[in-house]
């Protein structure tokens, strides 16, 4: 797989014509690094597919006989409170976070302070700490609040540290709008919140949609905290997978058909709005 | 401009919440982890969980316990592991996204296609992506039953599981080991400004690569860590969760190729052909060039995931397997199975500092250039 790159760069030596062998070369490894990206899901398939006794190991890769959907309505029965649990937890989250994000933006961007840059510096590094290093006082603290094992405990922690990310994309799409409009506005006698109200927030919606996309992925995906901030009633998807597919004796079709469950918002979110997501993924890194 | 307007009070006020929440969740309670780990909570089982535990103060005791303490050498090789991790991990993800975008920029039929197909992991959670790669390495399935797809024999390589280590070193010699790559990353520094003329960096680089080695050759190798030599090196067991993670993690760095590579300008490589560079001139100097600081960005970002990653490790080898573990599994299992909150705050502090190391110049870079814009 490494192999890619050194074999890309001196292919096509002439400008393009249809047939060439340079474009044949170009195809080959494209369907090459797609099997890579693919194989995974035909295996993921083809075993939440399989009954419990048609999965065996040397069998690995033969597609189903007769296919067993039941896998899915029992996977479903195992984890689809947690869905549930997750979709609550994602959707508030996300809210939550995008308006936070969306304040500390415009404040950011459109009020400047002196020293509004280090603030917010100093804001960013809290994207990038390992949680494990606030992890002792988050569960102590979420505890003497009395919130452990609660979902709104995890909400609570998953709208503080999404306030870096998201203050982050909204300070930079506001900063591609220009001075002018706000300058304007404040002519007219708008104040910081009619401005927010009638200028900023209108024009906000693609920001707002990069955030949640990106927010909704992360609270949906996160692990760390699931673990160890709830307990059985409040556990995430993701907390009840692990434990789905973690014993040594499971019939390997229900943690694929779980993974497939629970990996299917996110997914969708991204073939839906995938140009919004990328967005996200590169506003993640930092580009000042 | 006006002092302290309304709106400016307005500003400062809709920020207040979170510059609060920012410097209690992060700085607070980083200092309360510091402090937490230079205590002795939960080193004592029976005080863990008291209501009200007998805390003393013991200083650096629990890092002398990680680094050299007889019970922690699993914490040793974790250190040694996410150290490898990380570097092949970094290099598959911009070996491959560098490639996956190349070609795509050659602009492909069904462009989309492909990127979709590129990126849709981004959008699992690793624990997701776990899960399915655990099942793709089982030991008797999976991959190693792939050739017999072809008629060939299954394969036997113990992916996962294996207990095998390469490059393996004591960890008595790690002061050495540390003190001679350092040194000779001196000495280079030293030769390159010798080449360009910087006589006073000549000097110091040279004068700091001297102490070094000298330190190395006379004292270096009495220093001893440990009581008994301990042979810490890169688990095979790790190549398999290192595919899974670059499957992960690939498309996002071809996504940020991809968007460097569109944003260079159509002009400059005209020019270059002009002045008749062929294909394989334009890319070495005009489009690698200009690729490097997307390259920095991404060995950052990744570099952060990859020091802190544990959920994959958790979900594809279990969080008891030794040879697969890092320390940011052994966190949470120290902290949260052991109730050993003090050692388990210690691992969290370490895990910090690495990052710190990646993080902190980045970001201060980031923000020196925006000042100076302003």
């Amino acid at each position: 797989m490494t192999s890619a790159p050194a074999k890309a760069a001196p292919a096509p030596t002439t400008p393009r014509k249809p047939i060439q062998p340079g474009r044949i070369l170009m195809y080959a490894l494209l369907v090459v690094a797609a099997l890579f990206f693919l194989i995974p899901v035909y295996l993921l398939f083809a075993t939440a597919l399989k009954s419990p006794d048609a999965i065996n190991l040397a069998t690995t890769w033969h597609w189903p006989a007769a296919l067993n959907w039941a896998s899915f309505s029992e996977a479903w029965g195992k984890i689809g409170g947690n869905m549930l649990n997750s979709l609550f937890l994602a959707v508030v989250a996300t809210l939550l976070s995008a308006m936070l994000g969306s304040l500390n933006g415009y404040a950011l961007s459109k009020w400047k302070f002196r020293g509004a840059n280090t603030l917010f510096a100093l804001m960013l590094f809290g994207m990038f700490i390992p949680y494990q290093a606030v992890l002792i006082p988050l569960f102590q603290f979420i505890k003497s609040i009395g919130l452990y094992g609660s979902i709104w405990g995890l909400i609570l922690a998953h709208v503080v540290y999404g306030i870096p990310i998201t203050t982050l994309i909204f300070r930079n799409f506001y900063a591609d709008v220009p001075d002018a409009l706000v300058e304007a506005a404040t002519i007219d006698g708008a104040g910081f919140w009619s401005i927010y109200r009638l200028v900023i927030f209108p024009i906000s919606i693609p920001g707002f949609v990069v955030v949640i996309i990106w927010q909704f992925t992360q609270v949906w995906n996160e692990f760390l905290f699931a673990a160890t901030l709830t307990n059985t009633t409040s556990q995430p998807v993701t907390y009840a997978l692990s434990q789905l597919a973690g014993g040594q004796a499971v019939s390997w079709n229900l943690p694929m058909a779980g993974a497939i469950l629970a990996a299917l918002p996110t997914l969708l979110v991204y073939i839906l709005l995938g140009r919004y997501f990328v967005r996200g993924l590169l506003a993640g890194s930092v580009k000042g | 401009m006006k002092g302290l307007s309304k709106d400016r009070l307005w500003s400062i006020a809709v920020l207040a919440p979170s510059i609060i929440l920012i410097a209690v969740f992060v700085y607070g309670f980083i200092a309360r982890s510091v402090y937490v780990s230079m205590t002795d909570w939960g080193n004592d089982p029976a005080q863990a969980l008291a209501l009200d535990p007998i805390i003393r103060w013991v200083g650096l005791a629990n890092y002398q316990e990680l680094f050299s303490g007889f019970l922690q050498g699993r914490f040793r090789q974790e250190m040694i592991s996410t150290i490898f991790f990380t570097i092949f991990f970094i290099l598959g993800c911009l070996g491959l996204g560098l490639g996956l975008a190349l070609i795509l920029d050659r602009n492909p039929k069904g462009e989309g296609l492909w990127r979709t197909i590129f990126l849709f992991p981004m959008s699992l959670s690793f624990i997701v992506t776990g899960t399915i790669w655990r099942w793709m390495l089982q030991p008797q399935g999976g991959l190693n039953q792939a050739p017999t797809l072809f008629g060939a024999q299954p394969g036997t390589f113990g992916w996962l599981s294996s207990s095998d280590a390469i490059l393996k070193f004591d960890w008595n010699k790690l002061p050495l080991l540390t003190a001679s790559v350092v040194g000779i990353v001196l000495i280079v520094m030293a030769v390159r400004a010798a080449r360009s003329g910087d006589r006073t960096r000549t000097v110091v680089a040279a004068v700091c690569a001297a102490i070094l080695i000298v330190w190395a050759l006379l004292i270096g190798p009495n220093v001893k860590m440990l009581p008994a030599p301990e042979l810490h090196g890169f688990n095979l067991a790790l190549i398999g969760i290192i595919i899974a993670a670059v499957w992960q993690m690939s498309g996002y760095t071809m996504a940020l190729y991809l968007a460097g590579l569109r944003g260079i300008p159509e002009e400059l490589r005209e020019a270059a052909k002009v002045d008749g560079a062929n294909d394989l001139g334009l890319y070495r100097h005009v489009i690698f060039p200009l690729l490097a600081p997307i390259s920095l960005s991404a060995m950052i970002v990744l570099g952060h995931i990859s020091l802190k990653i544990f959920d994959l490790v958790y979900a594809m080898a279990g969080p008891d397997n030794v040879a697969t573990s890092v320390p940011a599994l052994n966190m949470y299992l120290t902290s949260f199975r052991q109730n050993q909150f003090s050692l388990g705050a210690a691992i969290g502090t370490i895990l910090l500092i690495l990052v710190a190391f990646v993080i902190v110049p980045y970001l201060a870079s980031q923000f020196k250039q925006e000042d100076g814009h302003a």
